[in-house]
């Protein structure tokens, strides 16, 4: 499993990384190593607003349909359009390529409030 | 829980195990069931079946027995010919799905995993005194080699052509030492055999399989369930439980063509009744956009009029699709019809297209 050291985690198994003004977020390897194969990924709309922790789109693999959870509190700018075409990006590249949306956080706090790579790896190893 | 004699190599391979049937099988391996399904229809899959049971009949009352129980006919199969069949019960609805070997002097019935008791306790009770009967589940082994080259991986191991085996026929060969009834049969769309063997061997002939496959360039992957039910649900095949069941008739989920309706077979009478009334479902395939369609979502019409139910969906890796199986009203079910899906609360956009989505090995 591998855990990208710049960004921070819920327990839940999203990830939050700075980008300029602006946060990404996508699910972790562990994450996508536990759902398999992905199939079909749906988005949010830019312009919407949501709360830390609170649904922001789902990922359907093979066998289910699982929500995603915003890491922080914010509102969307961004969505990765590569996904449609291929939602298998997620499981080859987790914190690169396959990031999910791009937001700018209304309460940039919370950023603390996340688990930091080596809490999180403490935390997902023990599954 | 039980398990098959690979469950350890399962593991050591990395797999993914869930309860299946009672048994603790892989459902996927580290490749991932996209591409276990893709090796499988460009090359040669391996699929531990052991779950399946199988039920050999025979006695001087055998063909007659057979012959009653179950839907298809049976009594022009020549020794060595196998047969899809379905057994129902006297409602006319399906208790189980099966293959049938006609084997000299036995017939030999493959049985789903999740059917098994059931199935064997039904035939006991109508069996009569001169024909036995005997589970042979549990010393009987069974690996399905599937996919456009595994004829040719059988021929290269085993003391028999493989490849003269006309389709849905069997014959007794030695494979990699190991003795086998081989049946060119399968449930994947493609070409194949399904291998019937002393349980003691599984592990030397699973293992054997994979290393004379790779060592021959033939590309050879052991294929978990995922895998398997996407392969199946391609090629049209039913999975009892989903496309069958006892609260199915053969004619809604479109399988009159294995009911023999010139002999007489238990459940033939309720057939006959439900053929003269009309259905008032049938088993249509769907294309969905905007999802993956799953078991238990509804289907509406135009008009958002709820019309029917899925019972399998799923994103089909070959035609690169999401697809479903549904039981709806007769009325909206032909091909070209527009429908919608609802998928978390939202309805999405299908099509009744032409099943099946991947046109089987044998039906080209």
């Amino acid at each position: 499993m591998s855990i990208d050291k710049n960004s921070r985690y819920r327990a839940s198994h999203e990830w939050a990384r700075k980008d300029g003004a602006r946060f990404v977020a996508g699910i972790s390897d562990h994450a996508q190593e536990a759902l398999g194969d992905i199939v079909f990924i749906e988005l949010p709309a830019i312009g919407k607003t949501f709360k830390q922790g609170e649904a922001f789109g789902v990922i359907e693999s093979v066998k289910a349909a699982s929500d995603v959870y915003l890491p922080m509190s914010g509102t969307i700018v961004a969505v990765n359009d590569a996904l449609a075409g291929d939602p298998a990006i997620v499981n080859k590249e987790p914190y690169t390529g396959g990031w999910l949306v791009a937001f700018e956080a209304t309460e940039p706090s919370e950023w603390d409030s996340l688990l930091t790579p080596e809490a999180y790896e403490a935390e997902s190893g023990k599954e | 829980m039980n398990q098959t004699r690979l469950h350890e190599w399962h593991v050591a391979a990395g797999a993914k195990m869930a309860p299946f049937a009672g048994y603790d099988m892989p459902i996927s391996y580290p490749l991932g069931s996209v591409e276990e399904h893709l090796v499988t229809r460009r090359s040669v899959g391996l699929f531990d079946i052991d779950h399946m049971g199988q039920v050999e009949v025979s006695g001087p009352g055998a063909d007659g027995f057979v012959s009653g129980l179950v839907s298809a006919k049976v009594l022009d199969m020549k020794d060595g010919d196998a047969r899809y069949s379905l057994l129902l019960n006297e409602r006319g609805t399906v208790i189980d799905d099966l293959f049938i070997y006609r084997l000299p002097g036995s017939w030999w019935i493959v049985v789903n995993a999740s059917n098994r008791e059931e199935d064997v306790a039904w035939m006991n009770a109508r069996k009569p005194a001169d024909v036995t009967l005997v589970d042979r589940s549990d010393d009987t082994y069974m690996i399905a080699v599937q996919g456009p080259r595994a004829i040719e991986l059988l021929d290269a191991v085993s003391d028999a052509k493989i490849s003269a085996y006309p389709r849905f026929t069997s014959g007794r060969a030695t494979v990699l030492g190991v003795p086998c009834l081989v049946g060119r049969t399968g449930y994947t769309g493609e070409d194949g055999v399904e291998l019937f063997f002393p349980a003691d061997k599984a592990e030397a002939l699973w293992t054997g399989l994979l290393a004379e496959g790779n060592k021959r360039g033939i590309e050879t992957q052991a294929i978990g369930l995922a895998a398997r039910d996407s392969l199946r649900f391609e090629a049209g095949m039913p999975l009892h439980g989903h496309e069958l069941s006892q609260d199915i008739s053969p004619l809604e989920a479109g399988f009159k063509w294995a009911c023999d309706m010139e002999k007489d077979f238990t459940g033939k009478a309720a057939i006959e009744k439900l053929a003269a009334e009309g259905v008032q479902r049938k088993l249509v395939g769907l294309e969905v956009s905007g999802g993956v369609p799953r078991e238990g979502y509804e289907v509406q019409d135009q008009s958002g009029r709820t019309v029917g139910k899925i019972v399998a969906g799923m994103f089909c890796p070959t035609v690169k699709k999401f697809a479903a199986n549904a039981f709806v009203e007769p009325g909206v079910g032909k091909v070209g019809t527009t429908l919608a899906v609802t998928i978390r609360g939202k309805a999405v956009p299908a099509v009744v297209v032409k099943r099946p989505l991947y046109i089987p090995a044998y039906r080209r």
